[in-house]
């Protein structure tokens, strides 16, 4: 009827609602200032006819409620002094009774019952049962919901509850609850009812305008929760067990999703944890679309809250087997509800396990149990294809992580890895960078060979591919991120013991050696340099300790890096093995194992010969190797020798000239070691810069044949620097001369025709003398060495 | 008196006064005219005594053939042997334990009355009348049976209900206390309403008339029930002119009355059962 009408006349016809309560309030005032009780019940029935309309939604039906309710306040306020109308309240009682229409008659009666009770010329609980009892008379589902809202409303501040005035003489509180619960449940069965009213509805229209009048059931449970005297022994004997049996009987997906939910927000959680099981009961009684779910996680969120309150409340929980009375129920709730999507399912799984985290945080056998559990579930089920239930199941496993901030205890739950087999690929890696970020977050230190092994079995999504997952499928970024992460994974695993930390490393390398071509360049290096850092912490230690047996031994180490390292060479990826065999290289060279890193230079310079073909990789490289081998002093002077003399060779094989220059004048360090006792080799030094010097030349000269112009001096200045250099140390091969013959040279070139006006270099140039003249001026010894030099 | 009034000037004035008249109970009655009176109230078997005053218009004699009081329909009591009045003489009367056993009753189609009338007869000037209506009840001892009505009722596959009254006798000021029980309900009622309903037979055999009002319609109900409900029933009399049951008064009339349970679907359908309950007078209190 008003859906077809439309809302205009909806708000027409509040307006003519309106307009006769205020029309009627105008007479009702009148006679209520001249005490004239007769008209004063005329009117205000007239008035309360208003509220006979079927015309109106819930939701404007209570503005005029409100309107009524009101002149209501007033109109007892006049009953209430007898003095002024002369009727005693006994009498009203029956008076307001004799009108003929029974919604005004029962709203005169709640208000004047309201008087009756406040004078004590009645036992509270008679007049109370009185009221409720009559109210059975209006069936309409909103006047009905409205009429029974009006009555719990004066009644709210009457109730014969303890320490109330109109508690004793056979008034008690049993009578109270009684009370509102029978108001509690007739209001229900209306409320219920309200979906079958009127002609068929939209069943979503009707459902919207049901949900606005929920509070109107709810108060009810609110006030029981307030009613002092409601003890733990009356509330698990009668109000739960009545409550209850209303919320399953009405079979009614809308109340009993509310109701529950109100049951559990209203009372004590200790109430709850004392009749967990009476509670428990009930849901899986419920219909089969209640969203079980959202309560019993708003059960099991507020549990735990309570749990984590005070210690003082843990005992109970122990006491009552919540854990194990809430497990049961959820299973119970699964098993009932076939329907129940998997979302639905992993979700009370979720809530239940946060329930046991922070409840039994010391019994993660419950966590395991959960988890178990959830398996159990999702074994039934192919991989979980459903978006949402793989968010919870991430949920669910991240919740230990975080709980414990340690990933150690998520390790020794056998049930975790079992949970994650049932993720696709794709969530499969989230989880485990959501493992991962925990660590770092909380920066645990993984220190077991074994949990190590869990862990990469855990996080294997990252570490190979899983069948069927094609690699293009991967985004670059996504894919750097990710084996990122188990990078920086590997610097968190450590253990003190040599020993141990030895396994780690041998754990790790087994799985991150199935990582394949693009996975090796990320995981390797790290691995490299934890094994590296395990060999200066042996190294560190007083020399090798004895007994042939032990197997942390740098060697040891290097003969695992060797095979690790050639891993990647297979790649391939030459660089960055001949980056890890200097490393290494360096490495052996502190051990003082000259075989070893000899092998390791060995293998740098095979890489460099069949591998690194890129002119570019090549310079790098090079000077890569030649810093390397300038800094080491282990090797004796026969491999050395073969060493620089390779390096040199190479220096000079470079491609572009310039490069060819540079390397070679860099080969000139590999001579001359600036330390006490560091090779000392002038000769040799000046064969390089000398070489270098004639390669310049002839860039130089290549420059003018080909372009036409002379290249820049910079290689010449260059030159002149190391020469000053090893002038300084005090070579005695550098001789002023030479360096006064490079000046010259220098200057030529730049007043040279073909000369190529270069700012960079004649910077550079002008630098150098300066750097000369001001060495000159310094006087002392310096300055005596440099006195010959003329600018 | 009005209609005396205009060309007729009347001679005397008569005034009828009861020996208890200021002790004795009023009640209102309602008159042919429309007009409410209050009047004295009997019982049978009580005597009607008082005083008869006839006070001529000043001035003017009043010649007559003699004076009298009836009870009207019954009983003559003569005041005077003939003569003439020159000022204000006052009568006595009494008629002592007069048998009155049905009520004044004021129907629709029929009136029982109770009527002093005092004349003064005259030659050819015409008598002179004045009555006073006064008003009987009579109380009776509360029945010694009075049994609860109790019936299931309904319409086949439709609605089923069970209703309860909890006497089958009610005095005037009496509280109907009752409900009704819903054992099936595949009908959408509106609301339920329970009816006082008089039946008031007149005449005998062919020519008896039926005349029946509704007293009292009193809504027990609002909305739809459904299977299972019980609606409670509290009616007061007391706001309700109802007069007791009378069966067969002097062979002239009955008065009946019935409660009549109306439940009234959303086509606006009408289903009904109607039952009878006696009302009696109850002493004392009334």
């Amino acid at each position: 009827m008003m859906i077809a009408d439309g809302i205009e006349d909806e708000e027409k016809w509040l307006a003519e609602g309106i307009a006769g309560i205020q029309h009627n309030a105008f007479y009702l005032h009148r006679a209520v200032e001249s005490n004239n009780l007769r008209e004063a019940l005329k009117y205000s029935a007239q008035l309360l006819s208003e509220l006979r309309t079927s015309r109106l939604s819930p939701h404007k039906y209570y503005e005029l409620y409100m309107r009524a309710f009101d002149e209501l306040r007033r109109l007892e306020m006049f009953f209430k002094d007898e003095d002024r109308h002369g009727c005693s309240v006994v009498d009203l009682y029956e008076l307001v009774q004799h009108a003929g229409n029974v919604l005004p008659r029962l709203y005169l009666l709640c208000t004047v019952g309201s008087v009756y009770i406040k004078s004590k010329e009645a036992p509270a609980k008679d007049v109370l049962k009185d009221l409720v009892e009559m109210c059975r008379s209006v069936q309409h589902p909103i006047r009905g919901l409205f009429l029974r809202s009006y009555l719990a409303q004066i009644s709210r501040d009457k109730l014969p509850d303890i320490g109330s005035e109109y508690e004793g003489d056979g008034d008690t509180v049993m009578d109270a609850v009684d009370f509102v619960l029978q108001n509690f449940t007739e209001m229900n069965k209306l409320w219920v009812r309200m979906q079958h009213q009127g002609p068929i509805r939209v069943k979503e229209k009707l459902d919207k305008e049901r949900s606005k009048l929920r509070d109107l059931v709810g108060k009810n449970l609110h006030v029981l929760s307030q009613v002092e005297g409601v003890d733990l022994e009356i509330y698990k004997d009668t109000v739960l067990p009545r409550v209850l049996e209303q919320v399953v009987n009405c079979k009614d997906e809308l109340a009993q999703y509310y109701l529950m939910d109100c049951i559990i927000q209203v009372f004590p959680d200790e109430y709850h944890l004392q009749t967990l099981e009476t509670l428990l009961g009930a849901f899986p009684q419920l219909q089969p679309a209640v969203d079980i779910k959202t309560v019993l996680s708003q059960l099991m969120d507020r549990l735990s809250n309570y749990a984590a309150s005070s210690a003082e409340v843990l005992p109970e929980f122990l006491q009552v087997e919540a854990f194990a009375k809430l497990s049961n129920a959820i299973g119970k709730v699964i098993e009932a509800q076939v329907e129940m999507p998997v979302v639905g399912a992993i979700s009370l799984y979720v809530s239940l396990l946060t329930f046991a985290l922070r409840v039994h945080s010391d019994r993660l056998d419950y966590v395991d149990q959960v988890l178990g559990a959830c398996v159990k579930k999702l074994s039934g089920s192919p991989k979980l294809e459903d978006n949402k239930a793989t968010k919870q199941v991430v949920a669910l496993l991240t919740a230990p992580l975080e709980k414990y901030n340690d990933i150690d205890t998520a390790l020794t739950l056998s049930n975790y890895p079992r949970v994650m087999d049932h993720l696709d690929a794709g969530t499969n890696k989230i989880m485990a960078m959501v493992l991962i970020q925990s660590i770092m977050k909380y920066n645990t230190c993984v220190s077991t060979a074994e949990k190590v092994d869990v862990l990469f079995e855990l996080i294997k999504g990252l570490i190979k591919d899983i069948d069927g997952t094609l690699a293009d499928e991967l985004d670059e970024e996504d894919f750097k991120e990710e084996q990122n992460s188990v990078a920086r994974l590997v610097h968190m695993l450590y253990n003190d013991d040599p020993e141990e930390m030895l396994q780690i490393i041998c754990t790790v390398r087994k799985h991150i050696m199935a990582g394949g071509p693009k996975r090796l360049p990320f995981t390797v290096p790290p691995l490299v340099f934890s094994a590296l850092k395990l060999v200066r912490r042996l190294q560190g230690l007083d020399g090798e300790v004895a007994g042939e047996e032990v197997p942390a031994t740098p060697r040891k180490i290097f003969q695992l890096l060797n095979q690790i390292i050639e891993a990647l060479s297979n790649v391939p990826s030459p660089e960055l093995a001949l980056r890890l065999y200097l490393q290494c290289a360096e490495a052996a060279n502190d051990c003082d194992l000259e075989p070893v890193a000899y092998e390791f230079f060995t293998q740098a310079f095979v890489l460099y010969e069949e591998e690194v073909a890129d002119s570019k990789a090549q310079v790098t490289s090079i000077h890569l190797i030649i810093g390397t081998l300038q800094r080491m002093n282990a090797f004796g002077v026969e491999n050395r020798d073969t060493l620089t003399h390779k390096a040199t060779g190479y220096s000079a094989k470079l491609l572009k000239k310039p490069d060819q220059c540079r390397a070679v004048y860099a080969c000139s360090h590999l001579f001359w070691v600036d330390d006490q006792d560091g090779i000392k080799d002038g000769e040799r030094v000046l064969l390089c810069l000398k070489r270098s010097l004639r390669i310049a030349n002839a860039a130089q000269q290549m420059a003018n044949v080909t372009r036409g112009t002379g290249g820049p001096v910079t290689l010449f200045v260059e030159i002149l620097n190391k020469y000053l250099y090893f002038f300084e140390k005090g070579n005695p091969q550098i001789t002023s001369a030479a360096i006064q013959g490079l000046i010259e040279l220098i200057k030529t070139e730049m007043q040279s025709d073909t000369a190529t006006p270069d700012p960079a270099s004649d910077a550079f140039f002008a630098c150098t003398l300066r750097y000369i003249e001001f060495q000159k001026q310094k006087g002392g010894a310096m300055g005596e060495k440099y006195d010959s030099i003329r600018i | 008196m009005n209609y005396i009034l205009g060309a007729f000037k009347p001679a005397c004035h008569i005034s009828i006064t009861f020996s208890d008249g200021k002790s004795r109970k009023q009640v209102p009655l309602k008159k042919e005219n429309g007009q409410t009176v209050m009047v004295p109230l009997f019982q049978s078997q009580e005597n009607i005594s008082g005083k008869i005053s006839i006070e001529p218009v000043s001035g003017k004699k009043v010649e007559h053939n003699g004076i009298k009081v009836e009870l009207l329909g019954q009983i003559v009591r003569e005041l005077d042997v003939p003569g003439e009045i020159y000022e204000r003489k006052t009568y006595p009367f009494e008629f002592s334990t007069v048998e009155m056993p049905y009520e004044t009753y004021n129907g629709v189609n029929v009136r029982l009355r109770y009527i002093l009338k005092v004349t003064i007869s005259r030659g050819y000037a015409g008598s002179i009348v004045e009555y006073q209506d006064f008003v009987v009840r009579n109380y009776g001892p509360p029945p010694s049976i009075n049994n609860s009505i109790k019936m299931e009722v309904g319409i086949e596959d439709c609605l089923h209900i069970e209703f309860e009254y909890n006497k089958s006798k009610y005095h005037l000021k009496d509280v109907i206390i009752g409900k009704i029980y819903f054992l099936l309900v595949r009908i959408k009622i509106k609301n339920m309403d329970l009816e006082i309903r008089r039946r008031e037979s007149t005449g005998s055999g062919a020519n008896t008339h039926v005349e029946t009002e509704t007293l009292a319609k009193f809504e027990l109900m609002d909305g739809a029930p459904v299977r299972g409900e019980s609606i409670p029933i509290r009616l007061f009399l007391s706001p309700y002119e109802l007069t007791p049951t009378y069966r067969n008064i002097n062979n002239k009339f009955s008065v009946k009355y019935y409660l009549n349970l109306v439940l009234v679907d959303e086509e606006d359908r009408r289903y009904f059962k109607q039952q009878e309950i006696t009302m009696f007078r109850l002493g004392e209190t009334s």
